[in-house]
């Protein structure tokens, strides 16, 4: 089997404004790519009129609020698929993926509805909706072959569901001449007559055929033998007690019923019944010849299979596909990719299915989603995984150009086992922090998955941000957030020059909260201490506010531009009534202070204290 | 969709580079007009220039952002043989009011003789650290030890290739198995030394870089380079833009941590691209490294995938010449189904 080739299809042509511009430049962006006039053999300045730039965004549409939904609704399913246990029965869990497979199908179809529903002129989403249903019916047939694997018996009549379908426009015909006021006259009668009979559908058929029988009183034999024909045609019923053995005779018996209508000339006298009875015979020929009615191939297969073989095995299916298509298309015309995908399926070779599937769609949700379930069932193979994983990190690329869609990406690259968590880690630093409620959200996802690296690179930038904007508060908060001791000893500093200048803290209910996150540097340690001691004093806990300051100063790291502050701090304590400093305490301070204390006043009143003390301490002694 | 909407970029004179920022919402522009102009993107995503100033005596080669995580901070190179670095200041509110902001000057490095012809900012583990190559063949490494203040750059190291550079490319991974590794392409006319590329990796024994390889089968002039993201790969991917599109395998031969001599490498071609029938003058990989975008001679960009197998085909190409752009087939399109599906198709939906 020759692999799909699919030539580059996509060519877009951008106006260029200048004619001394002979190349593209371009550059990466999230989800377009940025091109430019330029030329890059010139060197030197060139007088060129004001080169062009044009940003060009490959997917566009992937953003329309159509199929946003379509990425939204689908996203849920593939959670809800997630969460499936494995240690469920495989018969129960059979029919739950057949069922996630039609929930997945019907947003499909709700999608294309929609599309088809908002086009502003027929051709607008035209490309978007035949996609669309290329996906659908690929989808469908894999869901009869594969999940749901019908049996032989089963097999025919899921297929002939899969046909029905997709060709809808049977219904709409048939309603239109049933409608008419003379439907035997309608022109379409015998066409419609002819393709319900082609699908199966023998009762709809008996229906439309009897508004011909009332009209003709000496042709109604005929026609009632066709009706007989029709109605004894055997349906096998997977629910009933019959064994497909039993179906296989009594279908046989009425085939030759048929075939004896056909040498007894039953009906010569009526081409378009004659017809008929052949198709029911299963005539090749035939069938080829209502080519027109069936459209396509493999309702071409279909039809001939419930003709001459309904009880077909699954195995089997390969060999009439192939020669369904061969017969169909003649030999002058080439399979087109979806014919390919098609064969592949019915052959069973799953593989191959997904393979061309991704090469010929340059669609990955449509493949990310159908081999996740495939995944699922366990139907794929380990060597089908390194593809997988392929089909997955392609489709997590894809979903990055909608820059809203990231939330979404973020469940899919968790249940990427190869790549998701390498994948998740670029991404997600690249998710622009435009709020501090965005940055918090992405910070979470981070926390969430142990991804310090990314959360320490997060609260880096907004506190690098933050910074810039002389929000010292907020820069504080990010730089512990991020765990980065030296950016939070730089912010500390900032706040106590602050506090030189101004004479006050700003951001108080933060400074008064850190908590053991005050220890991530010595400096904001410092910070929080000394606006402990201020807010002690304030709440003229005197005592307190004098330990704090004192083991600040011994604990040496208080900064030394701030000892003269300090000093400046412990002046009016020292001139309190009380002795606050014990003579301990005050020798201390002095030691403290040899180095820097320039002040008379201060001086003065150390030496007060110190008086006062020893003259207390003297007292208690005596 | 393919929809191209254009900027009016107003430069007066060719633009040499364009460079997006790390998150995508600002943007770069620099050209012969010796200006760089600096763009932000809007919440309706239109681009609004909100700097232009003059910044060299020479054409302006290439303009790159360094991480977020030091700021707002931008340099560039040119041919005057210089290369500079520049910070925003948030400037006055009433500069806020009319959208503009301002750039100032940090630092100017005139080490080299010859003009710079790329400059680019290393991992960001690494600290802040700027690299320039020039016409002279020196590769220049500086550092900002204190990244709070930007006017002090050291020079660290001075790598001297014997041929004229064109370009450099920095590995982005930040794995502890891979030492810091650069290359350097070349677009010496010079024959006699055979290989244009050269790889060179920092060892942490002798606290030096040191050549690690050249890829002698890259003979031709080097005119871009550029390493794919690491993806939790074991081995590099890198891709050169020379006389065609040229992507390399270099696996890492096991090595002795205390050794002070560089990895050796297993060099493999994953593949090579003429289909710009010409030179190549610019290669660039997507965030994901899913997608290679090339620039060449016949004023086509390409972009390449590979699939699961490693096989790598062209899946776009983006034309400049004239004609408007043309719509092409919608975000899921592709081509698909034959005459007589498509027409099952179209019967399907009633039409």
């Amino acid at each position: 089997m020759e692999e799909v080739d699919v030539e580059p299809s996509t060519t877009v042509t951008v106006d260029l404004y200048s004619l001394s511009c002979k190349h593209l430049g371009f550059e990466w962006g999230p989800g377009d790519l940025l091109v430019y006039e330029t030329n890059y053999k010139l060197q030197g300045p060139r007088s060129a009129s004001s080169p062009s730039v044009h940003v060009v965004r490959r997917d566009e549409d992937i953003c329309s609020p159509i199929l946003r939904k379509l990425f939204n609704e689908s996203h849920l399913i593939f959670v809800g698929l997630q969460k499936i246990k494995e240690d469920v029965p495989s018969k129960n869990k059979k029919s739950q993926f057949v069922s996630i497979s039609k929930n997945y199908r019907s947003v499909i179809r709700a999608c294309m509805e929609e599309l088809q529903q908002n086009a502003g002129k027929p051709s607008q989403y035209g490309d978007q909706v035949s996609i669309l249903l290329a996906i659908e019916l690929i989808w469908n047939l894999c869901e009869v072959l594969f999940i749901d694997a019908a049996p032989a018996g089963s097999l025919l009549l899921h297929l002939l569901d899969w046909v029905r379908l997709h060709k809808s426009d049977v219904d709409t015909r048939a309603r239109e001449v049933l409608q008419s006021d003379s439907p035997a006259q309608h022109q379409s009668y015998w066409d419609v007559v002819i393709s319900l009979v082609l699908q199966g559908r023998t009762d709809e058929a008996r229906q439309v055929l009897s508004k011909q029988a009332s009209l003709r009183a000496e042709s109604s034999s005929v026609f009632k033998r066709m009706d007989v024909l029709l109605q004894n045609m055997p349906i096998f019923n997977p629910a009933g007690t019959q064994t497909l053995t039993e179906f296989d005779v009594k279908w046989r018996h009425w085939h030759e019923e048929c075939d004896r209508c056909l040498q007894d000339n039953t009906f010569a006298s009526n081409r378009h019944l004659e017809t008929i009875c052949k198709i029911l015979v299963g005539d090749e020929d035939t069938l080829l010849e209502q080519r027109e009615l069936l459209s396509t191939w493999y309702h071409f297969l279909v039809t001939r299979l419930l003709f001459t073989h309904p009880t077909i095995k699954p195995p089997d299916l390969h060999y009439y596909a192939q020669s369904s298509m061969n017969m169909f298309l003649g030999p002058r015309a080439s399979p087109e990719p979806l014919d390919i995908i098609l064969l592949s399926a019915f052959e069973f070779d799953l593989h191959q299915v997904i393979k061309d599937c991704s090469i010929a769609l340059n669609n990955w949700w449509f493949v990310a989603h159908l081999t996740d379930l495939l995944d699922h069932c366990k139907l794929l193979q380990s060597h089908n995984l390194q593809c997988v994983s392929h089909i997955r990190s392609s489709y997590l690329s894809y979903m990055h150009v909608c820059v809203s869609l990231w939330q979404l990406a973020v469940d899919y690259f968790d249940h990427c086992p190869e790549f998701g968590r390498v994948y998740l880690e670029l991404q997600i630093e690249r998710v622009p922090l435009d709020t501090e409620r965005k940055a918090i959200k992405v910070l979470r996802i981070c926390e969430d998955r142990q991804m310090s690296e990314q959360v320490r690179s997060i609260c880096k930038i907004m506190a690098k941000r933050a910074l810039r904007n002389n929000r010292l508060g907020s820069a504080l908060s990010w730089s512990i957030r991020a765990k980065d001791a030296a950016f939070a000893t730089l912010i500390s500093e900032r706040f106590l020059q602050d506090y030189s200048n101004k004479g006050f803290f700003t951001d108080l209910d933060l400074l008064d909260n850190l908590g053991p996150a005050m220890l991530l540097s010595d400096r904001l340690t410092f910070l929080g201490k000394y606006r402990e001691f201020h807010r002690l004093y304030g709440e003229k806990r005197f005592s307190e506010a004098a330990r704090l300051l004192l083991s600040l100063m011994t604990a040496k790291i208080a900064p030394r531009s701030l000892w003269m502050t300090l000093l400046t701090d412990a002046l009016p304590l020292l001139e309190q009534k009380e002795v606050i400093f014990s003579n301990i305490q005050e020798k201390d301070i002095i030691m403290f202070n040899i180095e820097s204390t320039k002040t008379e006043l201060l001086r003065l009143a150390l030496a007060r204290n110190l008086a006062m003390a020893i003259v207390k301490e003297g007292t208690i002694e005596t | 969709m393919f929809v191209a909407r254009s900027i009016a970029a107003d430069h007066k004179d060719l633009i040499h580079d364009v460079s997006y920022d790390f998150h995508g919402r600002r943007m770069a522009t620099c050209s012969s007009d010796q200006s760089i102009k600096v763009w932000d993107k809007g919440g309706n995503g239109e681009w609004t220039c909100t700097a232009s100033w003059k910044t060299h005596s020479g054409s302006v080669w290439r303009v790159t952002w360094a991480h977020p995580e030091f700021g707002q901070v931008l340099a560039s190179c040119s041919f005057d043989r210089t290369a500079i670095v520049w910070e925003e200041i948030v400037g006055e509110s009433n500069d806020k009011q009319r959208g503009q902001s301002h750039w100032v000057k940090e630092t100017t490095l005139v080490d080299s003789r010859t003009s710079v012809t790329d400059v680019k900012f290393a991992p960001k583990h690494m600290g802040l650290m700027l690299t320039t190559c020039s016409a002279d063949g020196v590769v220049r490494i500086y550092e900002a030890p204190d990244v709070m203040n930007l006017s002090q750059w050291s020079l660290q190291h001075e790598i001297s290739s014997k041929l004229s550079c064109s370009c450099i490319s920095w590995n982005p991974s930040s794995s502890r198995a891979h030492a810091p590794m650069i290359a350097v392409g070349s677009d010496d006319s010079n024959v006699t030394y055979g290989g244009k590329v050269q790889i060179y990796e920092y060892n942490e024994v002798t606290r030096k870089y040191a050549k690690a390889e050249t890829l002698m089968t890259v003979a031709d002039a080097v005119h871009d380079i550029a390493f794919a993201p690491n993806l939790g790969r074991s081995f590099h991917v890198l891709a050169i833009a020379t006389k065609d599109v040229r992507i390399f395998k270099l696996v890492p031969l096991q090595k002795d941590s205390s050794s002070s001599a560089p990895t050796k490498f297993e060099v493999q071609v994953l593949a090579q691209f003429d289909s710009h029938n010409s030179q190549v003058w610019r290669v660039s990989w997507n965030i994901t490294s899913t997608l290679l975008a090339s620039s060449g001679d016949d004023g086509c960009v390409r972009l390449w995938k590979a699939n699961y197998m490693d096989n790598w085909k062209c899946t776009g190409i983006l034309k400049g010449y004239g004609s408007q752009v043309s719509g092409q087939p919608g975000a899921l399109s592709g081509v698909l189904g034959s005459a007589t599906a498509q027409s099952a198709l179209n019967g399907a939906t009633g039409r």
